[in-house]
């Protein structure tokens, strides 16, 4: 089949006719124009290109590719081509197709980076995105301080509705993970603890390890997962809407009107999640404490007063408000650079969530370091 | 592509009305479009244009009343055969609607990709061939965002053209394009069919390219929810007498004609 819908015949030493028949369809795939250029290539005294369609039947887009191809490859070999003969249709479709010839630099090829190159693109990369962050950072500072002078244009009404949803929203997953993280807590320390008999400092462990680092990190991560994902989404959409160019135009400063609401609301709640995780972690530790170890609830909570001092939870409570503004920061920040498309909204979401929890770590770990240092 | 010299008409819509829900969108519409028409859907903002379009294309079924295309009522095939018909229609929609994570290549070629078996290198070069048809050669491997309303509106054209369509449908091409592009891609739009034999079926208010390249139309009224009148809007101009539509077709300037 492929062979009978075109021909070639010699008509002189210098023209080639080509012969065009049957029905042209994509479905049976396009035509290669190798035979042709075989032909004009054996025969190097042909100046000219002829077409001959009466036995055509049907046609579609796979005989304009063809044509188009061997228009290509005449001029490339300085032979004269006249497609005139080819039904009406054909030939306004292959001028439509070479009207607009392609824009000088227009062509963007992919080309493969060298590993080296790859390796010093990432890094500037980095470079680029690092002092990005630090100027978002400053620009956020600046809207803090528009704040405080009160001259920072945002809704109240949006203030509300995203601390409701950092808030009293998040109750749930919060109080979900709290309370198994405490039981976790528990049972490995109980384990250890009743070889030595010494089951009872299993409130000591909990309330520790709750108030110093659990509580906070853990509503921490949930909040990036929950509420960093959706600022940058949220952000994200504004920005392919050119929703955030739209109030720039109005002289209102996306920062005030869309950051500083959103990172109150998180710097405001998170505090608050982090006592309310303690007493369910603590409440999660109780329960397998009374039901594993035997232990009352009185001897418990005695035991964790006498054991774990309130500095402990105020360190937690320090770390629980950095933790909301790396989390509000980094789900604004990747939102506000997020690219102008369907995807690139998805793939800040992910950065924001990403870049959050690894900033929570990296604090948590540097407090850590400090607090030892210092003795604390 | 070649010449289906039939004498009725290409689509008929006969007694259509079209809900979302239990609101009424527009009611009893009755019209013919034949064979290499330029069909223009007009009528003022929020009437149901966009709606009635999307009914003829076999995304909406009608809450009564029937589409004919080519003699058969889209709704009353299997679901198979309507597939099928629907593959003979090209679509460009009011917002682009190109697929952001795919270049245009990749956009052009994904029709040629689902409905057909050529293989990866010949789907790109048909992509790059109809690319090239709308003026877009050399930007193949540009994503959607990377270029301009105008280039959009045209890459979207290269789709709607990538499987030979007999019926194209356009939903307001040329809205937000300046004057010069408006005008070119009306001209490009004549030209395919004229060169494909298609038949085009056109949103738009655009009254330059209303009177210029369309020579059938519909006139779909908001208030009384139905259409007022249809026919070769020049000749509607001139004989339709129907406040309204001489409204709408001289700006709301109500000349002294009535
Ligand atoms: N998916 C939908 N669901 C419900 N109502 C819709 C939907 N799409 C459009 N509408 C309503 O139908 C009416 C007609 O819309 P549309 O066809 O888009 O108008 P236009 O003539 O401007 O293209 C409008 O009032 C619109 O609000
Ligand atoms: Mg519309």
């Amino acid at each position: 089949m492929a062979e009978d819908v075109v021909t070639f015949h010699r008509q002189s030493k210098s023209i080639l006719r080509v012969l065009i028949k049957g029905d042209w369809n994509i479905s049976f795939g396009l035509q290669n124009p190798e035979r042709f250029l075989a032909h004009i290539k054996s025969n190097p005294e042909t100046s000219h290109v002829e077409f001959d369609a009466s036995l055509l039947g049907a046609w579609d887009s796979s005989l304009i590719s063809y044509v188009v191809s061997l228009n290509a490859l005449s001029k490339e070999h300085h032979l004269k081509i006249d497609i005139t003969q080819l039904p009406e249709g054909i030939v306004r479709l292959v001028a439509l197709a070479e009207a607009v010839p392609e824009r000088e630099g227009a062509a963007k090829n992919k080309v493969k980076p060298v590993f080296v190159d790859d390796l010093g693109s990432r890094l500037i990369n980095v470079y680029a995105q690092l002092s990005a962050f630090i100027t978002f950072f400053g620009e956020t500072l600046l809207s803090i301080a528009r704040l405080v002078k009160g001259t920072a244009v945002f809704r109240r009404q949006d203030l509300f509705i995203f601390l409701q949803d950092n808030g009293p929203s998040s109750l749930g997953i919060v109080t979900l993970i709290s309370v198994l993280m405490g039981m976790i807590l528990a049972f490995v320390g109980a384990v250890q603890l009743q070889q030595f008999g010494a089951s009872i400092y299993v409130a000591s462990l909990v309330g520790l390890a709750m108030a110093r680092e659990m509580a906070a990190m853990m509503t921490a991560i949930i909040m990036a997962g929950r509420t960093g994902a959706a600022y940058a989404a949220q952000l994200g959409s504004m920005q392919v809407n050119e929703e955030v160019d739209a109030l720039k135009t109005m002289g209102v400063s996306p920062f005030d009107f869309l950051v500083l609401p959103r990172t109150l609301a998180l710097v405001c709640m998170m505090p608050l999640l982090t006592v309310y995780a303690n007493v369910m972690g603590i409440l999660g530790g109780a329960l397998v404490a009374m039901i594993m170890l035997d232990l009352s609830w009185s001897m418990y909570i005695e035991q964790m007063m006498a054991t774990v001092p309130l500095k402990h939870f105020l360190i937690g409570l320090f770390k629980s408000i950095i933790f909301g503004v790396l989390v509000a920061l980094s789900g604004c920040y990747m939102g506000m650079n997020s690219g102008r498309s369907a995807s690139a909204v998805g793939q800040a979401t992910t950065n924001a969530v990403v870049l959050g929890i690894v900033l929570i770590i990296v604090f948590d770990s540097l407090v850590t370091i400090v607090t030892t240092v210092l003795g604390v | 592509m070649n010449d289906e010299s039939s004498t009725s008409a290409h689509i008929r819509v006969r007694n259509l009305t079209m809900k979302y829900g239990d609101k009424l969108i527009q009611q009893d519409l009755n019209f013919d479009i034949n064979h290499n028409d330029i069909f223009i859907i007009m009528g003022g903002s929020g009437c149901g244009k966009s709606t009635l379009l999307k009914h003829m294309i076999g995304l909406y079924q009608p809450a009564e009343g029937q589409i004919f295309v080519n003699d058969s009522s889209l709704w009353d095939e299997t679901e198979a055969t309507r597939q099928k018909m629907m593959r003979q229609f090209g679509v460009t929609y009011q917002a682009g609607a190109m697929i952001s994570s795919l270049t245009l290549s990749e956009n052009v070629g994904m029709p040629l990709e689902l409905y057909t078996k050529l293989q990866p290198k010949e789907i790109i070069e048909l992509a790059r061939l109809k690319l090239s048809m709308v003026g877009l050669a050399g930007f193949e491997n540009y994503y959607p965002s990377e270029i301009s309303g105008g280039m959009l509106k045209r890459a979207a054209l290269a789709r709607a053209i990538a499987l030979d369509p007999k019926i194209l449908f356009f939903d307001e091409p040329s809205a937000g394009l300046d004057p010069v592009s408006a005008r070119l891609l009306d001209d490009l739009i004549l030209e395919l069919r004229d060169s494909m034999k298609a038949t085009i079926v056109i949103v738009t208010h655009e009254l330059a390219s209303i009177f210029s390249i369309g020579n059938n139309s519909v006139f779909l009224d908001p208030e009384t929810k139905t259409m007022l009148t249809t026919g070769n809007p020049n000749t509607l101009l001139t004989d339709c007498h129907l406040p309204k539509v001489q409204q709408f077709l001289r700006r709301g300037e109500v000349a002294n004609v009535l």
